[in-house]
């Protein structure tokens, strides 16, 4: 019988979220999976590191990411054996070939995927230790709205939606944005519009998001929820190149259309949170 | 080519009983027959003996494949645990077998309550799970509670002629969209969920909570038609032809 058994851990913790999120972590979110999400991430921190900035990306998708894949890069020691108590943190923290650094989670952290409160307070102690080493830290997050990923994201101050004009990719980031202004109380999130046929289709994408959103999400009374559009990164085929080559397009074709763009993303990210925030 | 007098295949043939009568004359074609005597073992190894229904190990190949389609497809998927309340009294108040026949019966049940795509599968003892693959969230509820109420409204007839009436406690978890997970973690999730009806009082659903993911068709219909401002210039500079701008803001001053 099932009463018998041990009762299984149920989280009774399970909206926490820290009261105040960290400064300059950075969360990449998508709501919809296949978007870009890490290949904007790598390609950001790589972009990041050319301007001088020191940067770290975190694999917060416990161990089902495919950052580890998108910059072939297996290292012996993860963010799993910090948890474990087997290393620590610095053991665990690989310089990615784009001169940033990267901290990825290992496949047994999706025994981790549970958030159990402990899973959460090593999660905010390991990224509290990091943020003075770095001018910068990118919470690469899992796809969906799981509770992971909204755990990561609470941790951020700043939140970076990448969407592409597919109508699944969008209606999902438009549900993302819709749960963190909710679940979150977030006021201010920030697009980035992947695979852009031409030139101003993703501030058109960020207006029409925003529209609807001004119509069904009301975040407080007098309070306005504001999505800032960071740029478009154009449909280019070297990205596809650099993804099969496993290279990073910053590194690889850093004159590509789609570098240029992420490259103008980086600084325009330097510009409002990095240097804002010295 | 296999010679098949040199195959042992008594074992095969006891397994099989009453269903190796069936299989076709080995003299006929050797293919044919090795052919049927896999696929009737193949069948023998993915059933439940007692009820007919999937047993655990097919249970698992399909969980397993489910959430790939899930994590590629966005399509989501519907776990349910389910186990027979206070099953311990059943079988101590009226033997074994009646134990059996309920079984049986509630297998019946479950059956007649899904759709031939679904998986109903006996997990061990008194525990049954079903697959709903493409459920949508607003169903999961209705599905779930349906079974709950067929099972609550059926009678077991005993070989004694007694009868019983049967409750069921449901724990149900989705399994996560456009996410790589495990079929572990998806049980786990959906066995804390059957805890918890039983530990509220049994005879009753619960089902996972999902985040307020719901975008309501309202809201669809503007994130891709013309709002004030007119057809989206991303949707005319994604048909590639400027012309379609024009008369898309046509329409709109017709509306």
């Amino acid at each position: 019988m099932i009463d018998l058994r041990t009762p299984p851990t149920v989280d009774t913790d399970a909206s926490s979220v820290p009261l105040k999120p960290l400064g300059k972590v950075l969360a990449v979110t998508s709501g919809k999976g296949g978007v870009g999400k890490t290949f904007v991430s790598a390609n950001l921190a790589a972009a990041l590191a050319k301007r001088g900035q020191k940067v770290l990306v975190l694999d917060a998708d416990l161990g089902l990411a495919n950052l580890d894949v998108v910059l072939n890069l297996y290292p012996k020691i993860t963010l799993h054996d910090v948890f474990t108590g087997k290393a620590t943190i610095e053991e665990a923290i690989v310089k990615a070939p784009g001169g940033f650094s990267v901290l990825l989670a290992g496949s047994g952290m999706v025994e981790y995927s549970r958030l159990t409160p402990n899973v959460r307070n090593d999660f905010l102690k390991i990224i509290s230790g990091l943020l003075p080493h770095y001018d910068m830290v990118l919470l690469d997050t899992g796809a969906g709205i799981s509770d992971v990923v909204l755990f990561a994201v609470s941790l951020a101050s700043e939140i970076l939606v990448v969407a592409t004009p597919e109508p699944t990719s969008l209606t999902d980031a438009y549900a993302t944005i819709k749960v963190l202004v909710g679940e979150q109380k977030r006021r201010i999130i920030r697009i980035v519009v992947n695979q852009t046929a031409r030139m101003g289709d993703g501030r058109a994408i960020t207006a029409q998001l925003q529209q609807v959103l001004d119509r069904f999400v009301v975040a407080a009374p007098g309070e306005k929820v504001r999505l800032v559009h960071m740029g478009d990164i154009p449909a280019d085929p070297s990205v596809r190149q650099a993804v099969m080559r496993r290279q990073l397009l910053i590194q690889s074709m850093p004159g590509c259309p789609a570098a240029l763009a992420i490259s103008q993303l980086a600084g325009k990210l330097a510009e409002t949170l990095i240097n804002r925030s010295a | 080519m296999v010679d098949i007098h040199q195959l042992r295949l008594d074992d095969a043939r006891a397994l099989l009983g009453h269903g190796a009568l069936s299989l076709p004359n080995p003299g006929d074609s050797a293919t044919d027959y090795l052919q049927a005597v896999l696929d009737k073992l193949s069948e023998l190894s993915l059933k439940d003996p007692l009820t007919g229904l999937s047993n655990r190990r097919y249970f698992q190949n399909i969980l397993s494949r489910e959430i790939e389609v899930v994590a590629r497809s966005g399509e989501p998927a519907l776990l349910l645990m389910l186990d027979i309340d206070h099953f311990k009294k059943i079988n101590d108040t009226h033997g074994h077998p009646a134990g059996d026949a309920v079984l049986q019966a509630l297998a019946k049940t479950l059956t007649a309550c899904v759709r031939p795509m679904d998986t109903v599968a006996r997990y061990g003892g008194e525990e049954f799970v079903i697959i709903l693959p493409s459920c949508q969230g607003y169903y999961g509820h209705q599905v779930a509670e349906r079974i709950r109420e067929s099972v609550n409204n059926a009678t077991v007839t005993l070989a004694s002629s007694e009868t019983l009436q049967l409750t069921v406690s449901i724990g149900g978890a989705y399994a996560p969209r456009w996410v790589r997970s495990t079929a572990e973690l998806w049980v786990d999730r959906a066995d804390i969920e059957l805890y918890r009806a039983k530990t509220e009082g049994r005879n009753r659903v619960c089902i996972e909570p999902q985040p307020m993911l719901a975008v309501s068709a309202e809201e669809k219909s503007l994130l891709f038609g013309p709002l004030s401002l007119g057809e989206p210039a991303w949707i005319e500079s994604l048909a590639g032809d400027g012309s379609v701008g024009s008369s898309g803001s046509a329409m709109n001053r017709m509306n």
